[in-house]
């Protein structure tokens, strides 16, 4: 593995100019080799530049991790009168960053990744899609391109080869399932972004019924690296099945927020422990979620696994765009499964039965069992609903929508249970469940919890120990802050 | 602007571009990080401060520089500092008081400044 071969954790390859050039200047990136790997891919044939991909082993860094050369094949074997080549900068994950820093900080690293893509496959259209609540990575891509076009390294005839490709822009309104390929390349012909059944594959018939192949943004930003580098280089890095580096944006209960770029094959404790200086303030770990709202929540006992696409998905997890939210020991793992629920349920697009209502319905029954209503009937419908969704929805939004609820009863089981046979939330998040009472030996009777007790449902003298009336008590919470003397329980 | 036609142009244009950056060697880089999470935390305010106290020290040497996100999200506003023949070095939560320190007391008595993240990743340059 090559993560041995540097001490340092991270290996910036997709991210290797954002914050290291002015992504305003052409010139800035052409003094880091800029589009030199273009100028190679033209007087190498497109099947070479094809073949030369496949070997690097790479794997579409959207989710899906198709292998992206044997996607080019596909295409570049599909005779047509117009290809086309499109960029997917929908990035609609809760929690993902990486795509729009990529686009922020080094935009002609993709502008040149798409022209290769388009010349290895026969395309002379490329289009990013690009939702429209990124302004500032548009601005720095509109600026990309024109500057590529005025040096010559767009439009016809680049660097003599007879090669012609330009770039237009199409904006997305920012819905989370116009990420999918096939609800991207409708949104971009102007209809309503719902996913169609595949196959075909947009690479056998898509925008326009034309061969089209849709690339993530990291994916692209790893092309140049590769063409310069060389195959054999790319592959050197990264596990068996899984080559090169993966971007994660840390998010949640993690000390260093922010991107990171480490070599397929680290362990999540390094990342998490090593890289991400752990959950602040002491607390404990629980768990990640990777993979956004179709992944699935990985614990303590999954720390030393080695990150790839098959290992994730041997968790019922997946590697996804590379949101990772950590979480500690004050989350509730039925409430995580509620809230990516509450996220899928609101952005299915309502094309299809399974997904439309059964989200709903799985949002109902996780809902009660964190009001404390639950029975554990209620986790028997729950685990056959998501079984049902996964096998029936139309598109990857429906099919991986119960994998947070799937993979978070597998591991964290014990919690589901508490909930519906103890009525107890075992972190204390879930409100329904909680009682607040005062432990006698050591309230002072300093009176302040009465002070901000909403309800006014706590009493007792001065200088003596306060109660509360569970009976009127909304569980607020305001008394337990208040408290200088950690003697109200929360439980 | 005159096109590029050959990858032969295209390492002649290069060289170009790198000889007119070690002419300007010598001279102190600052990098402002201006990414969408770095603008939002204040980056703008460091780099005006920053301009403002150049500006008022009179001093020449000082190159100022715009880059995207150096993916620090949790020490932002960050900005990275080059003092001629040095390794570049960052910091992190870099208000208008630590931006004005780093120009008063960085960039022109070399004093180190609170707030440096060690670098803990390898780049590849190609
Ligand atoms: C609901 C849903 C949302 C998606 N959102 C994105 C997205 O925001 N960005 C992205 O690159 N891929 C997204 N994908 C994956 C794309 O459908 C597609 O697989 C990907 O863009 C292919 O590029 P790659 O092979 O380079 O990963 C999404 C898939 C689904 C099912
Ligand atoms: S699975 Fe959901 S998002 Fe996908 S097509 Fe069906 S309703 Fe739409
Ligand atoms: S604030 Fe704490 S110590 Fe004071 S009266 Fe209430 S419970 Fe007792
Ligand atoms: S939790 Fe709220 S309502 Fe209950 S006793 Fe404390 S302050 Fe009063
Ligand atoms: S996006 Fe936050 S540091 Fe780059």
């Amino acid at each position: 593995m090559a993560a041995t071969t540097t001490e340092k954790k991270q290996i910036r390859i997709a991210t290797r100019n954002c914050g290291f050039i002015d992504p305003e200047s052409l010139d800035d990136y052409i003094a880091v080799r800029g589009y030199e790997a273009l100028a190679k891919a033209l007087t190498m044939t497109p099947a070479e530049v094809v073949e030369l991909v496949k070997a690097s082993g790479l794997r579409g860094r959207g989710g899906g991790g198709f292998p992206t050369g044997v996607k080019w094949g596909i295409a570049l074997a599909n005779a047509a009168d117009q290809k086309y080549i499109v960029c997917n900068a929908d990035e609609g994950d809760p929690g993902a960053f990486m795509d729009r820093a990529v686009l922020e900080g080094d935009p002609h690293s993709v502008v040149e990744a798409m022209a290769i893509g388009g010349y290895a496959i026969g395309a002379t259209i490329g289009t990013v899609y690009i939702r429209a609540e990124y302004p500032l990575a548009i601005k720095r891509l509109r600026k990309a391109i024109e500057d590529a076009r005025a040096y010559g390294l767009l439009g016809k005839n680049i660097f003599g080869s007879g090669f012609d490709f330009d770039i237009e822009l199409k904006y997305g309104a920012g819905a989370f399932v116009c990420g999918e390929e096939t609800a991207l390349i409708k949104s971009m012909e102007g209809q309503r972004g719902e996913p169609v059944t595949k196959p075909p594959f947009p690479a056998q018939s898509g925008y326009w019924q034309k061969p089209t192949i849709v690339n993530n943004v990291e994916t692209f930003a790893n092309i140049p690296a590769i063409i310069v580098n060389g195959a054999g280089w790319f592959a050197g890095i990264g596990t068996a099945t899984s080559k090169g580096t993966k971007v994660f944006a840390l998010a949640g209960k993690i000390q260093n927020v922010g991107l990171i770029e480490v070599p397929m094959g680290i362990t999540l404790r390094e990342v998490i422990f090593e890289i991400g200086g752990g959950c602040p303030d002491g607390k404990a770990f629980k768990a990640v979620q990777t993979g956004g709202p179709s992944g699935g929540a990985l614990s303590y006992k999954d720390l030393d696994v080695a990150i790839d696409y098959e290992s994730l998905i041997a968790r019922k997890s997946m590697m996804g765009s590379g949101g990772m939210v950590v979480m500690d020991e004050d989350d509730c793992m039925v409430s995580i499964a509620k809230f990516f629920l509450d996220f899928t349920m609101d952005e299915t697009c309502g094309k299809c039965t399974p997904c439309r209502i059964g989200s709903k319905r799985l949002y109902e029954i996780l809902d009660k069992i964190t009001k404390g209503k639950g029975t554990p009937a209620d986790l028997v419908r729950l685990k056959s609903l998501c079984e049902n969704i996964k096998d029936t929805a139309l598109c990857g939004l429906g099919q991986t929508m119960p994998n947070p609820i799937l993979s978070t009863m597998d591991t964290f089981g014990n919690e589901y249970a508490a909930h519906v046979k103890d009525k107890k939330c075992p972190a204390h998040v879930c409100t329904a469940m909680l009682t607040y009472t005062i432990d006698p030996a050591k309230c002072t009777g300093c009176t302040l919890c009465t002070k901000v007790c909403p309800v006014e449902c706590i009493s007792g003298t001065k200088k003596q120990p306060h109660t509360i009336d569970a009976t009127k008590c909304i569980k607020c919470g305001a008394c337990y802050d208040k408290c200088k003397f950690d003697s109200i329980i929360k439980q | 602007m005159s096109t590029i036609k050959t990858l032969d142009e295209l390492k002649a244009k290069r060289q170009e571009i790198l000889a007119r950056k070690a002419a300007g060697n010598g001279k102190t880089v600052i990098n402002v990080s201006l990414a969408t999470c770095s603008i939002a935390a204040g980056g703008k305010a460091a780099l005006e401060a920053m301009q403002d106290e150049v500006a008022k020290n009179g001093l020449s040497g000082v190159e100022f520089m715009q880059s995207g996100c150096m993916t620090y999200c949790y020490a932002e506003p960050t900005v990275e500092i080059t003092l001629p023949g040095k390794a570049p070095v960052v910091f992190g939560g870099v208000d208008e008081t630590r931006a004005r320190e780093l120009v008063t007391e960085y960039v022109m008595k070399g004093e180190p400044v609170e707030g440096i993240i060690p670098v803990n990743y390898e780049r590849v340059v190609l």
